[in-house]
């Protein structure tokens, strides 16, 4: 064939064959192994918790205030006021981020300027969360002298995971199908029209999909809320949001001091008492139990999505 | 490489059959499977050894099919299903059989695809990597064999300054050429050609059967190709395929001058296609 | 309009035509929303400014009072002691530190594995681990933390006897599990954009599924799997809880993995858990300190995206 002799580059190809096989299922087994390694991680953890923290669950735990004696202490005040803070944070994250979403994918032209927001976005959902605590420290807390209260909890929360539902809503509006948007301008509507009559419909699951995300993301979060200066001992709870006199709804528990189920954990993981341990586990418990399930929630949806788009 | 003498059971009614010399691989009642779905129906025909054999018909048909069993490349997906043989000889071994590894297979016999598909690598290491994953090191010994095949695909006096560079600043018909010379480099036994220059201008395609018709003599070489005229050009022998049968099966001039076959015929005069 | 409001009437195509008033009002929603959606988007800029503001702001304070020199040379932090000493050093390290053993476990481990789902799993199996993993990347810090605390310490002490209760070696090892997601995910992205037609030339010549992996998909990815390092790198710069339960509050230059050390983010978390009146110099100190901890961060996520840019470009 050429100068090079066929003597000089033969190689023994059943050798070869035997030695490549071997080297991939070396490789398979190791991939193997560290995944079974992290899963083991995943497990060990759910089940260290479930194994202190469960026995601990029971009614009186639900509707106790923190005390003094671990034995007495209670999360009450802890998932009200996760939930009045979820509560803030979702009406508060959800419109603003879908509405940028929106804008970034269906209206922005490809300017300088569309880029700069777009590096600001990918940038902010990398910035520890703790930075977004000392922003609201400076400027909801002191700045605008808005207190530590449920609302600068749900501002704060609502900043951290405005990248996550950006993101979602842009992916959803993305993997619309072709066929919807020109039906749609094919009709005679206009962009703010098509968009809000027939695509973010579409995109719905999608979007729903980055809210649940986000809110999994907001209600583990602690340190943000450290920061601002949520006080872990709050015997009582904010005020109500229903009230039985006019005009029915009150706001004032916006501006109430607060505590939330991450910051009750962290409190009690640092006492010295083991009994506190123990209510740190129970804890643990009921919020991993929320945020699996939240996450797993929209896993599903995104899997039937995409067997939806087959 | 040694001259087979060993032609077992082709026809020998046709006298003219000494000429064509030993037979390289034989496929004998292939059929091929995508899961459920049969792609290919029985297909037999011989390939000889060191002349160019080209696979023509309509898309569909399943040339590219047959030439992908032809190194295993089904077996990449799941779901892929072989029966019937291809024999290579001289080894005698059926390369589409379970019991023989895809990758031995695909030690022995070389492919090059339709559209150019360098490794994010240099010219040099590109061609070299059928060398290395041979165990084939020595630098010496590389550097020789990558400034032969070079030479022979026609690219070495336009590379040799920079061999080091990136193989992506090539033009898409010297990047071609090149995965020509990487699948040449191991002196594989056989050279499997996808519709090679379908993606490249008519002056590289030029070179490329140019380049074709000058390795004929020394490696046999398979090609499919939807080009008739390509076919005609570079080709010893053609098999004409049609939706998954071998319609016709012989020497090109006679396959384009006076086929056998109603289907072959209507195929060359554009009837369909 | 011309269309009658009767069933019966017969349907006169072309006739219907929309109001003027009704176009014009439609272009009026039209455009303020259009105006409100970029407000939204803009709000990202602002956001970023605002952060940036605050604490250069507080930082800028701060070193009215204390020079930038003995900021970044001093190898003590205390601020709180009669002569307070401010050496950024010290809580840098201790960041540093838990990170260099969260990358030490979590690039080999998260290299192999997205090899792995992305070169070897079958799609059953890949479509099994990817959401498990984004569960395990769901998991609250604060439950990270004390799984470090009450679960491994003690039984890395069994094998150990020299680590202390607060160290940087388990903290680190955890904070490697929780940027394993990440990093797995923007890998294994990244190889998955290499087109197949690469991977066929290279099984086409013989390699094996293990040197198709290293040999041509990783170096066609490989601005993307940077960058998933760099990710990774950075979340576990920021990470908080795990390190403010798990490594201590001593605030030194951190060599020794046994022992406790304060990092930046538990610095922070710890001042603010205390009673320091606003405005005063320890007050000022957290700002100083997250300012360091956002620069850093930043730094890592532009180079990160930068990096992203570019893969995609090639394919």
């Amino acid at each position: 064939m050429s100068d090079a002799r066929t003597d000089d580059v033969k190689f023994d190809e059943q050798a070869l064959v035997r030695k490549a096989n071997r080297q991939d299922l070396r490789f398979a087994i190791v991939g193997f192994v560290v995944l079974v390694l992290a899963m083991a991680t995943l497990m060990a953890l759910v089940i260290d918790f479930m194994i202190d923290g469960i026995p601990r669950i029971s009614w009186e735990f639900l509707t106790s205030y923190p005390s003094r004696r671990p034995q007495q202490a209670g999360i009450l005040s802890a998932w009200v006021g996760s939930t009045l803070v979820m509560l803030t944070t979702a009406a508060l994250a959800v419109p603003v981020g879908v509405a940028a979403g929106i804008y970034l994918e269906e209206y922005a032209p490809k300017n300088w300027m569309t880029d700069v927001i777009e590096i600001n976005v990918t940038n902010l959902a990398g910035v520890p969360s703790i930075i977004y605590g000392l922003l609201a420290l400076g400027l909801f807390v002191y700045g605008l002298r808005l207190g530590q209260t449920v609302l600068v909890a749900g501002l704060t929360l609502a900043l951290l995971i405005l990248p996550i539902i950006i993101v979602a809503t842009r992916e959803a509006l993305r993997s619309i199908p072709l066929e919807i948007r020109e039906a749609a301008y094919g009709l005679g509507a206009d962009k703010w029209q098509a968009i809000w009559m027939y695509l973010l419909p579409a995109a719905r699951p999608g979007i729903l999909t980055g809210a649940i995300v986000g809110m999994s993301r907001a209600i583990g979060e602690t340190a943000p809320i450290i920061t601002i200066g949520a006080l872990s001992f709050i015997a009582f709870l904010p005020p109500a949001p229903v009230s039985a006199s006019f005009p029915f709804v009150s706001f004032d528990w916006l501006n109430s001091p607060f505590t939330v189920m991450p910051i009750q954990m962290f409190n009690w993981i640092s006492r010295p008492q083991a009994g506190f341990h123990v209510a740190a586990a129970a804890t643990g418990v009921i919020l991993l139990a929320m945020t699996l399930l939240m996450n797993g929630l929209a896993i599903y949806i995104r899997y039937r999505i995409r067997r939806g788009a087959k | 490489m040694d001259a087979m003498t060993d032609a077992p059971g082709s026809a020998t009614d046709n006298p003219a059959k000494a000429l064509e010399g030993p037979v390289r691989a034989r496929i004998n009642k292939l059929s091929f499977f995508y899961g459920e779905k049969q792609a290919l129906f029985d297909v037999s025909f011989p390939i000889y050894d060191r002349k160019v054999t080209a696979m023509i018909g309509p898309s569909g048909c399943g040339k590219s099919t047959l030439l992908r069993a032809m190194n295993r490349m089904h077996d990449l997906y799941a779901g892929n299903r072989y029966a019937g043989e291809i024999i290579l000889y001289p080894e005698a071994i059926n390369i589409v059989s379970s019991q023989v590894d895809p990758m031995l297979v695909r030690l022995k016999i070389g492919m090059v695809f339709q559209k150019p598909n360098p490794f994010p690598k240099s010219i040099y290491d590109n061609v070299a990597s059928g060398l290395w994953v041979r165990g084939i090191k020595k630098k010496a010994v590389v550097d020789e064999r990558v400034e032969a095949v070079l030479k022979q695909a026609a690219l070495w006096n336009e590379v040799k300054d920079r061999l080091s560079t990136s193989a992506y600043g090539l033009s898409g018909g010297q990047q071609q050429r090149l995965c020509i010379a990487r699948a040449l480099a191991p002196e594989p036994e056989m050279i499997l050609l996808d519709e090679p220059t379908s993606a490249l201008d008519p002056i590289a395609t030029a070179r490329i059967e140019e380049l074709v018709s000058e390795l004929a003599s020394m490696v046999t070489i398979v090609i499919v190709t939807h080009n008739m005229q390509q076919a005609a050009r570079i080709s010893n022998f053609t098999a004409f395929m049609h939706l998954g049968q071998m319609a016709e099966f012989a020497p090109t001039e006679k396959i384009f001058t006076n086929p056998d076959d109603k289907r072959t015929q209507d195929y060359i005069t554009g009837r369909f296609g | 309009m011309t269309v009658s409001s009767r069933d019966d009437a017969p349907l006169r195509y072309g006739s219907y035509v929309a109001a003027k008033s009704f176009l014009r009002r439609r272009a009026i929603i039209a455009h303020v929303m259009r105006v409100l959606l970029f407000l939204a988007a803009a709000l990202s800029v602002f956001i970023t400014g605002a952060i940036v503001y605050i604490l250069l702001y507080d930082t800028v304070l701060f070193f009215q009072q204390v020079s930038i020199i003995s900021f970044l040379t001093d190898t003590e932090w205390t601020p709180v002691f009669e002569n307070p000493k401010f050496g950024i050093i010290t809580l840098v390290s201790g960041t540093l530190m838990t990170t260099f053993i969260g990358l030490l476990f979590a690039v080999p481990a998260g290299t192999v594995l997205s090899i792995y789902l992305s070169e070897f799993a079958r799609p059953v199996m890949r479509e099994t681990i990817k959401p498990i993993l984004e569960l395990l990347a769901g998991v609250p810090t604060v439950a990270f933390g004390y799984f470090a605390l009450f679960f491994l310490t003690p039984i890395f002490q069994m094998f150990i006897p020299e680590l202390r209760g607060f160290n940087l070696l388990v903290p680190g090892i955890v904070i490697g599990i929780m940027i394993l997601p990440y990093i797995v995910s923007v890998a294994e992205d990244a190889m998955r954009a290499v087109p197949d037609s690469l991977r066929e030339g290279a099984y086409a010549l013989g390699f094996t599924r293990f040197q198709t992996a290293v040999k041509v998909v990783i170096p066609g990815a490989f601005s993307g799997v940077t960058a998933a390092y760099i990710l990774g790198m950075s979340r576990a710069v920021g990470e908080t809880m795990v390190v403010a339960i798990a490594a201590g509050q001593q605030a030194r230059i951190a060599f020794n993995p046994l022992e406790g050390a304060a990092t930046i983010t538990a610095y922070i978390v710890q001042i603010s858990l205390g009673d320091l009146p606003h405005n005063s110099l320890a007050y000022l100190t957290i700002f100083a300190a997250g300012l360091t901890l956002f620069l850093m961060t930043m730094a890592f996520n532009l180079l990160a995206f930068w990096l992203r840019r570019k893969y995609r470009e090639v394919y």
